[in-house]
C-alpha cells in the first residue's frame, strides 16, 4: 500500500514537473469548449440562394420575398439564365438555385397547381438535407398563405385543417450548445486520460527506467495501480473543471445528479486508462503508442454519437458500437445532464462500462510482463 | 566451491538465429569481484539480464544466492542490485527523489542503509536537489550505484558501469567497488575495457556468447605462452601487412599506435625484424620488448578460437 502511494506521489511529481502539463490541464479544456461548442454546429444560417424568376409576377415575387425574409436564406444572386446560376453554384457562391418557371402565376390561378424547381448543392449531404427541409418549409408556408388569400373566410373554416405543434423535450429551445457541451466534456476527459496513460509506461520503456523497476520486488498490480491513479484523479478533475466552465460560460443545464455523473465518469475513465495501458504494454516507443491511440480514438469518437446519431448508423455499425466506450459515456452524460435520468435509467450503459473496465484492465495487467 | 553466490550452469539463449549465449557455465563465490571482459555483442548484457531475472534462458539453469532465477525470481529481486548499461533512473526526478523512490519500493529508507552508500552518496550529496538528467556522466553512475545499493543487496550486477565515463571517474568507480567488497557483497561487473580486468578478483573472457577463459587476471597474463614485441613505424597501415611477411611470426595485432607482434618463446629476432622493415622502406622503426597485457591474452584466445 505504501509502495502504491509512493508511486502515485512520484507520478504526480513527474507530471507537474513537465512544463507542458499545466497548460494542457487548464487551457485545453477552456479552448476546446469555447471553440468546439461554437463551431461544431449543424444549424444552417445564411444559405446562399440564386433566384431565377422567369415569371416576374406578384406571386413569384412573393415567394422570393419569403426567402429574403427568412433568417436562414440569403439571396445572393438573381438572373434569368439557368446556366449562369449553375456556374455560380460550381464556383461555390450559392448553395441553392430556386427557379420559378414562366407562367407560374397563371398556372396557379387556372389549374390550382404550379411547379418550381429547387437545386441544392449536395456536396455535404447532411447540410443538403437541411437546406431542402428549410426550403420545403418556406414553400409550404407560401402555399398556406395563398390558400388564405384566395379562399373566402367561410371556405377556410370548411377545409379540414390539422396543425402540428411541436415542442422539443429536454432541450426546448433546440440549443445546440446544450447538446454539444456534455459530448465535448466526454471527449476532453477521454483524450486526456487516453493519451496520458498510453504514453506513460511506454515512456518508461523508451528511457529505460522500466529495466530498473522490473528488477525490484514491486508487484505489477502495485506498479500499474500507482501509475493509473494519478491520471484517474487528473481526468476527474478535468471533468469537474469542464463542467464548471460549461455552467459558467454556456449555462448548460445539469438536471441530473452530479454524483451520478462522477460515478459513471469514474468507471469510464478506468476503461479509457485500461485501453491506454494496453496500448502502452504492446508498443515500444511513444510514437507507436501515439499512432495506435489515434487510430482507436478517431474511430471511437466519430462513432460515439457525438456528431451523428448512433440510431441513424447501419445496423452493423450500431453493433460495433457496443465496444465503443465513448458511446456509452456520451449517452450517460446526455441522459443525466439534460434529461435528469437516475441510476435506474442508465443502468444498462453503466454496467456495460463496469464490465468493460474490469475486462480491459485485467487484460492489460496480464499483458504487462516484467520478464521477456 | 563452498556456498557459491552465483552458479550458472549450461545457459544458452538465442535471439532468432543469433546465439547470444552458448552453454555458459561458471561459479562466483560470495564476496568476489568478478569481471566479464569482452567486446560489444559478446553476450554480456544477455547474461546479466538472465541473472537479473529480466530474461528467461532457453536452456540451462542459474542460481543467485541459492535461488533459481526462473522459479524464485520474486525472492531474488529482493536481494539483487542491478545497474543496467543504459542510465535508467528518472531524469526528471532529483537525486534525492530517485534515491528515496528506490528505497521505498524495496521497503526500506535511505537512513536505514546509509552506511553502505555513505562514501559514494557524500560525493553527490551537494547536488541532491538537482535533477538526475542534469548530472554529469560520472555523477549519474554514482547515483545509479547508490540506487542499486540502497536496499543492501547481497549481489550486485553492474552492466558496463564505466562505459562512456571519463578516465578519472572510471578509476574512482573501481575504487568504490573495491571498498564495497568489504561489505561482503558479491559483485559481477562487465566491461569492454581490458585495462579494468586487472582490478577484478577473477575475470571471464567472453566472445561470441562463449566463455573462453576464467581465471585470476595475473594468472591469465602469466599463462601467456608467447613473447611480444611492440613495433612502431611512420607508415602504420603498411607496417601490419609487412609484418605478416616476416617468417616465424605467431600473430600481429594493432594496439593503438603500435603493432603487437608475438613470437613463440625463444630468442627474439629484434635485429632481423628491423632489417626486414627497413628493407620494406619503413622509417622511424621502433621495436621494444613488452610484457603481455590482458588484451594480448584476449586477442590470442580469440585467434585460437577462430
Amino acid at each position: 500500500m505504501n509502495t502504491i502511494l509512493f508511486i502515485i506521489q512520484k507520478e504526480f511529481i513527474q507530471v507537474f514537473r513537465n512544463r507542458m502539463m499545466m497548460p494542457i490541464i487548464f487551457v485545453v479544456p477552456i479552448v476546446q469548449l469555447i471553440i468546439l461548442v461554437h463551431a461544431a454546429t449543424f444549424e444552417m444560417k445564411n444559405i446562399k440562394v440564386s433566384v431565377i424568376d422567369l415569371d416576374m409576377s406578384s406571386s413569384s415575387r412573393k415567394m422570393v420575398s419569403k426567402f429574403q425574409g427568412s433568417p436562414f436564406f440569403l439571396v445572393k444572386h438573381t438572373s434569368f439564365s439557368e446556366k449562369e446560376a449553375q456556374t455560380e453554384m460550381k464556383k461555390g457562391n450559392v448553395d441553392l438555385i430556386l427557379q420559378i418557371p414562366y407562367g407560374f402565376e397563371r398556372r396557379l390561378v387556372k389549374e390550382n397547381t404550379a411547379k418550381v424547381q429547387v437545386v441544392v448543392n449536395a456536396i455535404n449531404g447532411a447540410s443538403a438535407g437541411l437546406i431542402n427541409a428549410y426550403t420545403t418549409m418556406i414553400i409550404l408556408d407560401f402555399n398556406r398563405e395563398l390558400l388564405i388569400d384566395w379562399l373566402t373566410p367561410g371556405m377556410l373554416a370548411a377545409t379540414q385543417n390539422i396543425t402540428i405543434s411541436t415542442s422539443y423535450w429536454y432541450n426546448p429551445k433546440l440549443n445546440y450548445k446544450t447538446y454539444m457541451v456534455p459530448g465535448i466534456l466526454c471527449l476532453l476527459v477521454t483524450i486526456i486520460s487516453f493519451l496520458l496513460s498510453g504514453m506513460n509506461i511506454v515512456r518508461e520503456k523508451e528511457i529505460g527506467t522500466i529495466e530498473q523497476i522490473n528488477v525490484t520486488p514491486i508487484r505489477k498490480v502495485e506498479f500499474i495501480t500507482g501509475k493509473l491513479m494519478p491520471f484517474w484523479i487528473i481526468a476527474l478533475f478535468e471533468l469537474a473543471f469542464g463542467l464548471l466552465i460549461g455552467k459558467l460560460l454556456f449555462s448548460i443545464p445539469i438536471i441530473g445528479s452530479l454524483w451520478l455523473i462522477f460515478l459513471s465518469a469514474g468507471v469510464y475513465i478506468f476503461v479509457i486508462l485500461g485501453f491506454g495501458l494496453l496500448i502502452s504494454t504492446m508498443t515500444n516507443t511513444q510514437q507507436q503508442s501515439m499512432l495506435v491511440s489515434f487510430f482507436f480514438m478517431v474511430i471511437f469518437i466519430l462513432m460515439s454519437g457525438l456528431f451523428t446519431s448512433i440510431e441513424s448508423m447501419p445496423v452493423w455499425a450500431q453493433n460495433l458500437d457496443r465496444i465503443n466506450p465513448i458511446a456509452y459515456f456520451i449517452r450517460i452524460m446526455r441522459m443525466v445532464m439534460l434529461k435528469g435520468s437516475d441510476f435506474h435509467d442508465i443502468r444498462e450503459s453503466f454496467y456495460s462500462l463496469v464490465v468493460y473496465a474490469v475486462a480491459i484492465i485485467s487484460f492489460a495487467v496480464w499483458r504487462y510482463r516484467k520478464v521477456t | 566451491m563452498e556456498n557459491p553466490s552465483i552458479v550458472v550452469d549450461n545457459i544458452s539463449r538465442s535471439y532468432g538465429p543469433v546465439k547470444a549465449l552458448e552453454q555458459v557455465s561458471f561459479e562466483v563465490p560470495k564476496g568476489e569481484l568478478f569481471g566479464f571482459i569482452g567486446p560489444d555483442g559478446a553476450g554480456k548484457t544477455t547474461l546479466f539480464r538472465i541473472l537479473a531475472t529480466l530474461l528467461l534462458p532457453d536452456t540451462g539453469t542459474a542460481t543467485v544466492e541459492g535461488l533459481d532465477v526462473v522459479k524464485d525470481f520474486r525472492k531474488i529481486r529482493k536481494l539483487l542490485g542491478y545497474m543496467p548499461g543504459k542510465f535508467s533512473l528518472y531524469m526528471d526526478l532529483s537525486v534525492e527523489e530517485n534515491l528515496s523512490f528506490y528505497a521505498t519500493i524495496f521497503g526500506t529508507t535511505i537512513r536505514e542503509n546509509y552506511d553502505l552508500i555513505k562514501d559514494i552518496y557524500r560525493q553527490i550529496e551537494p547536488f541532491k536537489t538537482r535533477r538526475a538528467g542534469k548530472l554529469s556522466g560520472g555523477m549519474k553512475q554514482k547515483l545509479a550505484l547508490c540506487c542499486a545499493l540502497i536496499h543492501k543487496p547481497a549481489v550486485l550486477f553492474l552492466d558496463e558501469p564505466t562505459t562512456g565515463v571519463d578516465a578519472v571517474s572510471r578509476m574512482e568507480f573501481w575504487e568504490m567497488l573495491r571498498r564495497l567488497k568489504e561489505s561482503n557483497i558479491t559483485i559481477m561487473v562487465s566491461t569492454p575495457y581490458m585495462d579494468e580486468a586487472s582490478l577484478c578478483d577473477r575475470v571471464a573472457l567472453i566472445q561470441d556468447g562463449k566463455i573462453m577463459k576464467i581465471s585470476k587476471p595475473e594468472e591469465i597474463v602469466a599463462g601467456f605462452r608467447h613473447q611480444i614485441l611492440a613495433v612502431r613505424s611512420g607508415r602504420f597501415f603498411e607496417l601490419l601487412t609487412d609484418l605478416h611477411g616476416f617468417p616465424g611470426i605467431h600473430s600481429v595485432n594493432a594496439f593503438g599506435q603500435a603493432a603487437h607482434v608475438t613470437f613463440d618463446k625463444g630468442v627474439l629476432p629484434v635485429e632481423a625484424l628491423r632489417k626486414h622493415l627497413v628493407a620494406a622502406r619503413h622509417e622511424d622503426v621502433m621495436i621494444e620488448e613488452i610484457n603481455p597485457t590482458i588484451e594480448d591474452c584476449f586477442m590470442e584466445l580469440m585467434n585460437t578460437e577462430n
